[in-house]
């Protein structure tokens, strides 16, 4: 919403300056977005006169003047066809900034002769468009600040312009005349009042208006007049002023009279050319499938249901939101009928939308405009229609009737109080809210029917604190809670937290990925299906909500192998979705390794990365939230797993904690991955909840007894996997053996096909008494004997 | 007897090697050597030359067990240092590698966030990210044909033909964990609630998810001033410095009134901002007392609790802490800027220590 200081004027009574106004909008919540004060770029622009011109000797087109000016007589060389002796001039000195051509002025030759400035158009001040030539001045003193000429001659020129967002509930601020009223409430002067005189009534009106039943519940009331004779043209020149100085192209008197009062008194309204209209006007809600050529010379259709008005001929305009061009005025209009109508803000609002119609009549429309206000709007432009334009006005005809909105609610001062924490006397509460327009009937306030946005005891609060300002409000102490904070956080987030430190810790780098990606990505890790899908995506890249972190982990990978980056740790840990319900999302950690554990090294450690570094990590990071260390390692993955190449970490074969392995590689194919790439995914909700009340622990066995190691090979096929061998013979005895460990593997060579040799060590810690050669034989036996029953295998000979 | 201590003392300093000295050792004081031979003849001795000859040996025999024990050692020190000597490596080498990862800046300030508001009573909730118009709107007092809707650039999930339900939403803040949050825990409540969210809108300063956190505090008697006080204390703890001016401007949101956009005092200086000094106004949050409607919508009594809610930009507020340029890096996973902007694994904020290192 833009005005200017003179029109804020015209309604405010005020010897505020512009920044004095532009603090107090801000802080009464209409934020001054923008001032612009042409005086400010004018300031250094200085009165002149012109000595004397002659020809440039060398450049026909230019003149050498000698201006006086208030440094003395200057030498300017200039262009302008109506440079010449004996005008009054606006002169920019050197080193002065002329905003129109965005250059500072500097001395300079021009064609071999010396220029100290330069005189000025109106373009170049950025006055207007105006560029035929310099600006000749009728009067004006030498030396005189030219803002300070203007100010005092042309007031409409420097009139500062000041822009300010409006809050959806704020209808009232879209009219002039609302943010005068609040400036005054806030004490920064007094409202003037804006009476008007109506027009006498002239005869009936050859235009009649009826709403349909089914439409006065969107269109309560509709009021018009109809004027015959009037002389359309170019604005009077404030109007043609105040229009432009907010952005707004003045088109002819009867248009830019509807523009004014929509920026004036927030009262958008409609004139139709009266001799274009075919009979009478109806109110009435589309059949759908009208077409209409709108004001702004494209057709819509109309669905059934959106309210329109028509005339014998059709529908003539889209209520509420955009005229017709058929019955639009042009110059050579003579009789109009002005409309002054009030619209449901909710029907006004569903049918803008789906129209995609962004118009100023739709966005006040549907905010809400002051609906008592509808018949004396039409009043008070048809006075000001008839006083420019001259004609004859009809009688008033109005169809429906001002909709009923007098309400009141119970001003609590003792409430106000308690809720803003601010000490403001139930009297100032009371003015305030008389100042707003508020009629106080004992402890009740009957709101202004120009504030559909009250709707209760709370708003009143909002409004006493607004004016009296929330600057003002001095912080207190929320009481703290006794004693020592308590944690606060869920074992969810704890083990979240934990999982992010710990990946990080073992070398992983946190992204952040969106939340959605493409489709195609989405459906290589099981999504992607409609369920997921947005309807609006901002683009085909970020259509699905993301079915699994690892692909906008992969991504991210690939991005950075293009940047030259080729060995890529990347985790995440955040959300992905099952299901487009609410709650169909589970959180996941998910970590990529790709190419080399790190660079070439002079040590020979670094390696391409393999399953088990991949396994390593997982293994730490479920350690560390809290999972049990006796799980199952599982095949049987989803697709985008290596099939011989991944594990899935079960309690169980239904309780999956994670995933960890090789990708697919049709997946890196498909995602453009170069190198190996491993990858695990933790499913955070499955891993259980500790039982422990306590943070006791229970007492260290720890014993003085010699532990044994002992180690033994087996020869089993190749296909036998090593945890079953390991928990076999970790079964022989399991009070003795405290930890079996594999440390070799080798598979074929002189075995031959099919076929490996797993060694293990086994560690024998007794507990009551030392172990003889004769003990720690029988163990071994029983290892044997144990491991060749699980797994077919024999000792390697 | 001085002979003989010669002439051992002699050769054992003359020693070379290890085997020398064990000759030597077996020579003089071995069980045939000279000096043990000597003492033998102790026994044939009167008293008297007992008494003058036995301390004697003795102490020889000492005197050569020591130089043998101390030519021993050097002789050893000797060996050893050459086989030092030819150990030498350069120190100057890489060292092996120890990955060092990073954590995301969002990660880092939710945990101090969270860590502020824990010392002051409020816990974190969470809540789903696609989520039902209800939550997301009605109850936040946004009905159908507010334009608040339309300004929120609203992502909503596909309806399949013939489903008639309105579609879900992205959620567009994280104020509908407010309402859950009531509707699960009642009042008085104390809540922060942190999390991405959602917007339809890419350019230069927007990204469409970015994160935000919610607070929520209602009880009897909580005032827009208690709101003030934990505001300005937030942000003296956030951005960790002694003192700070708070500017609460009127506004307008549809699920608090009175609301109040903040700002806070600050300076931009060569493009760094100070917190707390300077002559300009950095508008950080939304804030206000909650709505009745918003209240109710949650099954909490509006005539009995009132408080206030407030939202936070999280990757706004990290953008200002740490000075980092631009939104949309942040969700680029560029490891350049991850290893630059990003947190060590052990950088746990905590009151205690301060939030930062």
């Amino acid at each position: 919403m833009k005005f200017t200081l003179s029109w804020l004027k015209s309604h405010l009574q005020t010897d505020a300056s512009v920044d004095e106004i532009a603090d107090a909008l801000t802080d009464l919540g209409l934020e001054v977005e923008g001032i612009e004060n042409p005086i400010e770029k004018l300031r250094p622009f200085t009165i002149g006169y012109v000595n004397s011109a002659v020809k440039h000797p060398d450049a026909d087109k230019l003149r050498v003047c000698q201006v006086q000016t208030d440094e003395g007589e200057k030498q300017i060389i200039c262009g302008a066809p109506n440079a010449r002796e004996g005008i009054t001039v606006v002169v920019a000195k050197p080193g002065v900034y002329v905003p129109g051509i965005d250059t500072t002025i500097g001395v300079g030759k021009i064609r071999g002769i010396e220029s100290f400035g330069m005189m000025a158009s109106e373009r170049e001040m950025e006055l207007s468009d105006e560029h035929d030539g310099i600006i000749e001045l009728p009067s004006g003193e030498i030396g005189q600040s030219f803002a300070d000429y203007l100010a005092e001659h042309d007031p409409a020129k420097v009139d500062p312009v000041i822009e300010i967002a409006i809050t959806p509930n704020r209808p009232d601020a879209l009219g002039v005349r609302g943010i005068a009223r609040d400036l005054a409430a806030r004490g920064l002067g007094t409202l003037k009042a804006r009476d008007v005189t109506a027009v006498p009534e002239n005869g009936a009106s050859a235009i009649g208006v009826s709403i349909d039943d089914d439409t006065l519940d969107g269109c309560p009331v509709f009021c018009g007049r109809l004027i015959k004779g009037v002389k359309n043209g170019p604005s009077p020149q404030w109007l043609q002023d105040q229009l432009r100085a907010i952005g707004l192209r003045p088109i002819s008197f009867l248009v830019d009279v509807t523009n004014w009062f929509t920026y004036d008194l927030n009262r958008p309204l409609h004139v139709f050319d009266a001799d274009k209209v075919a009979g009478n006007l109806r109110v009435h809600r589309a059949v759908g499938g009208e077409e209409i050529v709108a004001l702004d010379d494209k057709t819509y259709t109309l669905s059934a249901g959106q309210m329109a008005i028509s005339d014998d001929n059709g529908v003539q305009s889209i209520a509420g939101i955009m005229g017709g061009l058929e019955t639009g005025c042009t110059d050579e209009t003579v009789n109009v009928f002005v409309e002054s109508a009030y619209w449901n803000p909710v029907q006004i609002a569903y049918a803008g939308r789906a129209l995609k119609i962004n118009s100023d009549a739709r966005y006040r429309f549907e905010r809400g405009i002051d609906p008592a206000f509808t018949p004396e709007g039409l009043e008070h432009a048809v006075r000001m229609i008839v006083d420019h334009a001259g004609g004859e006005a009809s009688e008033v005809v109005t169809a429906g009737a001002v909709p009923d909105t007098a309400r009141a609610y119970k001003l609590d001062t003792d409430r106000v109080v308690s809720l803003v924490g601010m000490e403001i006397p139930a009297q100032t509460q009371r003015q305030t809210l008389t100042d707003l327009g508020f009629v106080l009937d004992g402890d009740q306030a009957n709101v202004p029917s120009w504030r559909p946005d009250v709707q209760g005891e709370a708003d009143l609060v909002e409004e006493v604190a607004r004016i009296a300002s929330l600057t003002k409000l001095v912080g207190k102490p929320l009481p703290r809670m006794a004693g020592i904070a308590k944690p606060v956080l869920t074992p969810m987030q704890k083990r979240l937290t934990t999982a992010r430190r710990t990946t990080a810790a073992l070398g992983y780098n946190e992204a952040v990925t969106y939340s959605f990606i493409d489709q195609k990505a989405a459906e290589l890790f099981g999504g992607g299906t409609d369920a997921t899908m947005l309807a609006n995506p901002i683009s085909s890249e970020m259509s699905h909500m993301r079915p699994n972190l690892l692909p906008g982990l992969l991504q991210a990978a690939a991005r950075n192998q293009a940047r030259g980056f080729m060995d890529v740790s990347l985790f995440e840990a955040g959300p992905a979705w099952h299901g487009g319900e609410p709650g169909e999302q589970h959180d996941q950690v998910a970590g990529i390794l790709v190419g080399r554990t790190g660079p070439k090294d002079v040590h020979g450690e670094m390696h391409p990365v393999d399953v088990y570094d991949v396994k390593a990590d997982i293994e730490a990071v479920l350690a560390s939230m809290g999972a049990p260390a006796k799980v199952q390692i599982m095949r049987g993955g989803s697709d985008w797993w290596h099939p011989g190449r991944h594990g899935q970490i079960c309690l169980g074969p239904k309780k999956v904690l994670g995933v960890f392995g090789e990708l697919h590689p049709k997946i890196l194919a498909a995602m453009g991955i170069k190198g190996p790439a491993m990858a695990f995914t933790i499913f955070p909700a499955e891993i259980p909840l500790p039982r422990k009340s306590s943070a006791t622990r229970p007492a260290l066995k720890a014993t003085d007894l010699q532990a044994v190691e002992r180690d033994f090979a087996f020869v089993v096929d190749a296909d036998v996997e090593a945890l079953t061998l390991v928990n076999a013979a970790a079964g022989a005895d399991k009070a003795l053996i405290s930890d079996v460990r594999v440390f070799d593997e080798f598979i074929g060579g002189s075995l031959g096909e099919g076929r490996k040799s797993l060694a293990i060590t086994v560690r024998l810690q007794p507990s009551d008494a030392t172990l003889t050669e004769k003990d720690i034989e029988a163990v071994g036996a029983k290892i044997i004997e144990k491991v060749s029953k699980a797994t077919g295998g024999e000792l390697r000979g | 007897m001085t002979d003989l201590r010669t002439k051992y003392l002699s050769l054992i300093a003359e020693a070379q090697d290890a085997a020398v000295l064990e000759d030597l050792r077996v020579q003089a004081v071995g069980k045939k050597g000279e000096i043990s031979l000597q003492m033998r003849e102790l026994g044939k001795m009167t008293p008297e030359q007992r008494q003058e000859a036995g301390p004697m040996l003795n102490a020889l025999k000492n005197e050569i067990n020591s130089a043998l024990a101390a030519k021993k050692e050097a002789l050893e020190d000797a060996v050893l240092n050459e086989r030092l000597r030819t150990e030498w490596l350069d120190v100057t080498l890489p060292s092996r590698g120890r990955p060092a990862g990073t954590l995301h800046p969002i990660s880092q300030v939710w945990e101090e966030v969270t860590a502020i508001f824990a010392d002051m009573g409020f816990s974190v909730a969470e809540g789903p990210q696609i989520e039902s118009d209800w939550y997301n709107f009605d109850a936040l007092n946004i009905p159908g044909h507010h334009p608040a809707r339309a300004e929120m650039d609203t992502f909503y999930t596909h309806r399949a033909e013939g489903d008639d339900r309105p579609p879900h939403v992205l959620r567009t803040h994280t104020s509908p964990v407010q309402i859950r949050s009531m509707e699960a825990n009642g009042a008085p409540i104390r809540v922060i609630c942190p999390g991405r969210v959602y917007r339809a809108d890419y350019d230069q300063t927007h990204t469409p998810m970015f994160h935000q956190v919610e607070g929520l505090a209602l009880d009897k008697n909580i005032s827009m001033a208690n709101l003030k006080w934990v505001l300005e204390e937030f942000v003296k703890a956030f951005f960790e410095v002694d003192d700070v001016e708070l500017r609460f401007r009127a506004s307008h949101f549809p699920f608090t009134e009175p609301s109040a956009e903040v700002d806070i005092r600050c300076s931009w200086e060569g493009g760094t901002l100070k917190v707390g000094e300077g002559d300009d106004w950095l508008e950080i949050l939304g804030s206000g007392m909650v709505h009745p409607k918003v209240i109710a919508a949650g099954g909490i009594d509006p005539d009995v609790y009132q408080g206030f809610a407030f939202g936070v930009g999280i990757d706004r507020i990290a953008m200002l802490k740490y000075g980092i340029p631009d939104l949309r890096a942040f969700f680029d996973s560029d490891l350049r800027w991850l290893r630059h902007y990003g947190f060590a694994s052990l950088d746990q904020p905590n009151l205690a220590g301060g939030l930062t290192r």
